[in-house]
C-alpha cells in the first residue's frame, strides 16, 4: 500500500461530502421554519365571522372579533360624513393610495355603504387600538375637533373614515378587511364574494 | 508502602485526574489563574451577573413546576403560584426581580468595560461575546414578560412584534412566523415559553462559558489599562497578579453579600418596585380588545423605546444631514473605489429615508443603538485604555453617553407630549454622536502617560 495521499480524491471527497451534507442541513431547516407557521386550526380560527348589525344605532360603534384583532363596525350619521369629507386637506392619503383595502373600501369614505364604516382597529403604528372620540367630547385632540379616533400609545388621531391625520407617527390609513353584506343587517367580515372563504 | 498511607481523598482525586482535567481546569480557572490585584467595586459585576443567571435559572425551574403556558390559564395560574402555592409569591418575586436585577448588573458590567478600555485590543472578541449575551437575555427577557399573560404582556408583545412588520416585503410573513397566529394569541404564548425556558437560557449558558474562556485566554483588563502580562516574575507568573482564588473568590463574597441584601430588600419589600419592575397593568389579565392607555416596555428596554419612538418623518431630516455629514467627516478615510461608492451609498441611504416609512427607520436606529456596541473596539483610536489616563474629551464624551442613556430610559416610560419627543430626538442624536465621532475625539484627545505597573 502506497503512502501517497491522493490529494485531488480527497478534496473532491471533502467536498462533495460538504455539498450533500448542506443540502440535508437545508432540507431539514425546511419542516422546522414550516411548524412555526400558522397551524390548520388556527387558520381555521382565522375564518370569516359573522356580525349581526340591526342594533347598531347612527353614531355607535360595535367590535367584532376577527382573526383575534378588533373589527369596528361605526354606524355614521350625516354630520359624521359630512365631517370626514372635510377633512380631506388634513389627512395623508385622503384617497388612500398607500393603505390596505379590498378595492370596493378605496374610496373617500373608506366602506361599501356611506353609513358603515368597517375597519381594523388597530393603529398602523406599532397596532395598539385606538379609541373612538367623537366631536365635541371633552377629550378631544384639538379645538374643532370633528370626531375620529385617538391612538393612545402614541397619539395617532384619524379620521372618521379611519383615514390619518397628516405628522401622526402612524404611516398609513387603518386597513379594511375583506367585507361583504350577506343582508341589510348580516355583515361577514374576512371574506367578499370575489374570494369566498 | 508509603503509597498506600494517601488520604482516601486525595486517591480519590488522582484517581479522577487521570481520567477528566478536574484539578487541571481548577488551577486554570480559579487557583492559578492570575488576575491583577487593583480590582475595584466595579469588578463585582461580572460574577454578580453569574450569580443572578443561577438564580434565574434556579428560581424558573421551581416556576415552571405550576406555570400552564396556556391563554385561558396562564395568568390564573400566576396568581394560583403567588397565594396558594408554599412560598410561591418569594420563588416568583425573586424571580421578576432578578430579571431586572440581571440587566442592573450586566448595564453596570458593561459601563466597566467602556470606562476602562475593556473592549480593547486583545479583547474585543470577549467584548463582542458579551454583546450576544446582552442580545440573548434581551430575548429571554422579552419572551418571559409575555408568560404571565397580563395587559402590558400581550401589549407589548404585540407593539414588538409589530416591529417586524416594518421590515419591507418579508414583515408580514416575518411577523406571522413570530406570532405563530395572526396576532398574538395561545399559539404565541406557548412558543414563547419554549423559547423562554428552553431555547434562550441554552444559549445564555453557553455564551458564558464561551465568555469566561475567552477571558482566561487573554487574561483581565484592570483599572489602570496595563497589561499585567507584560511584567512576569522569574515564575513566569504575572508580577501585578494575585491568584482569582482565594483572592477574588473572597472578595466577591462581599460583593454578593452587598448585593443580596439590596436584591432580598426588594424582593420582600417592594417587588414592583413602583411599576418599574412589575407594571401596575401586568395584574389585569390580557385583554386584545382594550389597550391599556399608557404602553410602555419595562425600565431595561425604555432607552432603545425611546429612540424608536424619536423617530418620526421629520426627524429624518435629522437623520440625512447627520448622515452626510458623517461622510464629510470621514471622507479622508476613504481611498480609491470608496470615494466612488460611499457618496453613492450615501445618496442611496438618503434618498430611502424619505421614500420608506419612518417606522421602518425606527426600528432600524433602535436595532443600530443596541448592535453600536459592537464597532466600539474599532471605533476607539486612543493610545490608552483606561478612562484614568485620557483626557477632557473623552470623559465628557462618557458622562454625555451616561446621561442621554438614562434620559432615554426615563423618557420611553413616559407618555410621549411633543415636547418629550424633542428631547428624545435630542438625546438619540447624543447617544449616537457618542460613537459616531469616538474615532476624532478618542485620537485628538490629550493622555497621561500610563505607568507600568498596575497603581493601588
Amino acid at each position: 500500500m502506497s503512502d501517497d495521499v491522493d490529494k485531488d480524491r480527497r478534496r473532491f471527497l471533502t467536498v462533495t461530502a460538504s455539498a450533500v451534507g448542506g443540502a440535508g442541513v437545508v432540507a431539514a431547516a425546511v419542516p422546522f421554519v414550516a411548524y412555526l407557521e400558522p397551524s390548520a386550526r388556527t387558520k381555521a380560527i382565522g375564518g370569516p365571522v359573522e356580525v349581526d348589525i340591526s342594533k347598531l344605532q347612527p353614531g355607535e360603534k360595535m367590535i367584532a372579533k376577527w382573526r383575534g384583532k378588533p373589527v369596528w363596525i361605526l354606524r355614521r350619521t350625516e354630520e359624521m360624513v359630512e365631517a370626514v369629507k372635510e377633512l380631506d386637506d388634513r389627512v395623508v392619503d385622503p384617497n388612500s393610495d398607500n393603505s390596505e383595502q379590498p378595492a370596493y373600501a378605496k374610496n373617500e369614505l373608506r366602506s361599501r355603504k356611506p353609513e358603515y364604516l368597517v375597519v381594523e382597529g388597530l393603529c398602523t403604528h406599532l397596532g395598539c387600538s385606538p379609541n373612538l372620540v367623537p366631536a365635541g367630547a371633552p377629550d378631544a385632540p384639538e379645538a374643532g375637533w370633528k370626531g375620529g379616533f385617538l391612538c393612545p400609545c402614541h397619539g395617532s388621531k384619524f379620521d372618521l373614515a379611519a383615514r390619518v391625520y397628516v405628522g401622526m407617527p402612524a404611516p398609513t390609513n387603518l386597513p379594511i378587511p375583506r367585507h361583504q353584506y350577506l343582508s341589510d343587517t348580516r355583515l361577514l367580515i374576512g371574506a367578499d364574494e370575489e374570494n369566498p372563504a | 508502602m508509603k503509597a498506600l498511607s494517601k488520604p482516601w481523598y486525595v486517591a480519590t482525586l488522582e484517581w479522577v485526574d487521570a481520567r477528566f482535567p478536574l484539578t487541571k481546569m481548577w488551577d486554570e480557572h480559579l487557583a492559578k489563574y492570575y488576575a491583577p490585584k487593583n480590582f475595584n467595586f466595579w469588578y463585582y459585576f461580572g460574577s454578580l451577573a453569574l450569580l443572578v443567571l443561577v438564580i434565574q435559572i434556579g428560581t424558573g425551574i421551581w416556576l415552571t413546576m405550576n406555570y400552564k403556558p396556556d391563554a385561558e390559564r396562564a395568568f390564573e395560574s400566576v396568581e394560583y403560584i403567588m397565594r396558594d402555592v408554599e412560598w410561591g409569591w418569594f420563588i416568583r418575586y425573586m424571580h421578576s426581580t432578578g430579571a431586572s436585577a440581571f440587566f442592573v448588573v450586566v448595564y453596570l458590567h458593561m459601563f466597566r468595560g467602556m470606562m476602562y478600555g475593556s473592549y480593547r485590543t486583545p479583547r474585543e472578541l470577549i467584548w463582542l461575546i458579551g454583546i450576544l449575551i446582552y442580545l440573548t437575555l434581551m430575548g429571554e427577557a422579552f419572551f418571559g414578560y409575555l408568560l404571565p399573560w397580563g395587559q402590558m404582556s400581550f401589549w407589548g408583545a404585540k407593539v414588538i412584534v409589530s416591529l417586524f412588520g416594518a421590515i419591507p416585503v418579508i414583515g408580514e410573513w416575518l411577523s406571522t412566523l413570530v406570532r405563530g397566529d395572526f396576532g398574538i394569541s395561545d399559539v404565541t404564548l406557548n412558543r414563547f415559553f419554549a423559547l423562554h425556558v428552553i431555547a434562550m437560557p441554552l444559549i445564555l449558558c453557553a455564551l458564558v462559558v464561551v465568555h469566561i474562556l475567552a477571558l482566561h485566554e487573554v487574561g483581565s483588563n484592570n483599572p489602570d489599562g496595563v497589561e499585567i502580562k507584560k511584567k512576569k516574575g522569574p515564575d513566569g507568573v504575572p508580577l501585578d497578579g494575585i491568584p482569582f482564588h482565594p483572592y477574588y473568590t473572597v472578595k466577591d463574597i462581599v460583593g454578593v453579600a452587598g448585593f443580596l441584601i439590596v436584591y432580598f430588600g426588594i424582593t420582600f419589600f417592594a417587588p414592583e418596585v413602583g411599576g418599574y419592575f412589575i407594571e401596575h397593568n401586568n395584574f389585569i389579565p390580557a385583554d386584545p380588545f382594550k389597550t391599556p392607555t399608557h404602553i410602555a416596555p419595562v425600565w431595561y428596554f425604555t432607552p432603545y423605546y425611546s429612540v424608536l419612538r424619536a423617530t418620526t418623518s421629520e426627524f429624518m431630516w435629522v437623520v440625512a444631514i447627520g448622515t452626510v455629514l458623517l461622510m464629510l467627516l470621514y471622507w479622508r478615510e476613504f481611498k480609491g473605489a470608496w470615494r466612488l461608492v460611499v457618496p453613492i451609498a450615501t445618496l442611496a441611504l438618503v434618498g430611502g429615508y424619505f421614500t420608506i416609512d419612518a417606522k421602518f427607520w425606527g426600528v432600524v436606529l433602535m436595532g443600530l443603538s443596541v448592535l453600536v456596541f459592537c464597532a466600539l473596539p474599532w471605533l476607539d483610536r486612543s493610545p490608552v485604555k483606561s478612562i484614568r489616563y485620557r483626557g477632557p474629551l473623552t470623559r465628557i464624551a462618557l458622562a454625555v453617553f451616561v446621561v442621554s442613556f438614562l434620559v432615554l430610559g426615563y423618557l420611553g416610560t413616559k407618555t410621549p407630549t411633543i415636547a418629550l419627543t424633542r428631547a428624545a430626538q435630542l438625546f438619540t442624536v447624543l447617544y449616537f454622536a457618542y460613537f459616531l465621532l469616538m474615532p476624532i475625539y478618542s485620537r485628538i484627545d490629550t493622555t497621561k502617560p500610563v505607568p507600568e505597573r498596575v497603581t493601588h
